[in-house]
């Protein structure tokens, strides 16, 4: 290699390729390839499949309606999970306001009644603990769909406009949103690698042996 | 020694349900000096600001999670007794909690009996 194409090979290295511009490199390769010896032949004819699989990339992707899905699916999933954890936040707080108040009220009652209540109360507060949790979880889902949705606009940057390619693969709006709240209804992963309070006491007892 | 339910307590946690249910579960034991803080930073400058008997820490925090806010109490010289609730419960995250000096670990969901047995085996009796 000779220092200018060396000079120019270094330049491009660091950065992304365009579809069209991949194409041109693997045509401008065919282009200077000696199909005369069979190794060559068959050297030309896997590029040119290359090249047409490329081509056919961005059809592909159209079809796939893949500027809809970073655009409109997955923004309006997240929202829609965002608003989850606001609805049940709110929910909870008011939840929590009543039994606050209904405490404060408890404390006033005679045994066995008053001190009933304020179980019940302490109860409703353990299980009021379900909202931070399936925050949590609901914000590492937001931020798994919000990676998926940069990446999927990376893919179709680089494509260019696929939305112009489209030739087919059309479903309707109404398909799209049975088929995206479809995909909401399977929950995050649980267990797995996670520990029990029991466990975890034991590993906590194994540091103190 | 008794314990002194007068001590300051501090909640950190970025979900107000969270704190609301720990500083609720901690006043029905008695505890009622109980200051809150919704991220790792302002927990510091309250640290800073008067002397606490009692941490407890949120793990899943941002930009400074409970194990960043243990390591940098614990940087400080501070020897506060350190509790931390959380869904993390995988099995490095506690150990790398307990090598930072964490004093003892709550897994959520939890509930008022398994909060009082933590603050007791922390605190001692009472």
């Amino acid at each position: 290699m000779n220092a200018s194409t060396q000079a120019a090979a270094d330049k491009l290295k660091d950065r992304a390729y365009s579809r069209k511009e991949v194409i041109e490199i693997i045509r401008s390769v065919m282009g200077n390839i000696d199909q005369s010896s069979s190794e060559n032949a068959k050297l030309h004819h896997e590029l040119s499949t290359l090249a047409t699989y490329i081509e056919n990339m961005r059809s592909e992707l159209a079809q796939l309606r893949s500027i809809e899905i970073s655009h409109n699916h997955i923004p309006t999933a997240t929202d829609e999970l965002d608003a989850v954890v606001e609805e049940t936040a709110k929910a909870t707080g008011a939840i929590m306001d009543a039994c606050e108040k209904i405490e404060k009220h408890a404390g006033d009652l005679p045994a066995p009644a008053g001190p009933e209540i304020a179980a019940d109360i302490t109860a409703i507060y353990e299980a009021c603990g379900f909202q931070d949790i399936t925050g949590q979880r609901i914000t590492k889902v937001v931020k798994t769909l919000k990676n998926i949705e940069s990446k999927v606009s990376e893919i179709v940057s680089a494509f260019g406009n696929v939305q112009d390619a489209a030739t087919g693969g059309q479903s309707s709006a109404k398909e799209d949103k049975k088929k995206a709240d479809g995909g909401l209804l399977n929950g995050p992963q649980l267990g797995g690698p996670a520990s029990s309070q029991e466990e975890i006491d034991a590993l906590l007892s194994s540091f103190d042996k | 020694m008794a314990v002194d339910k007068n001590m300051n307590i501090l909640v950190v946690d970025d979900y107000q349900t969270m704190i609301r249910i720990i500083k609720n579960l901690l006043k029905q034991l008695g505890f009622n000096n109980i200051d809150e803080a919704t991220d790792g930073g302002s927990a510091l400058t309250k640290i800073g600001e008067k002397p606490y008997g009692l941490i407890i820490s949120d793990w899943n925090m941002e930009p400074m999670t409970g194990l960043d806010l243990l390591k940098s109490v614990r940087g400080s010289g501070s020897k506060v007794p350190f509790i931390m609730v959380t869904a993390e419960s995988k099995t490095e995250n506690v150990i790398a909690a307990k090598e930072a000096g964490v004093n003892n670990y709550i897994v959520k969901p939890f509930n008022a009996d398994t909060l009082k047995t933590k603050l007791t085996s922390v605190l001692g009796e009472f």
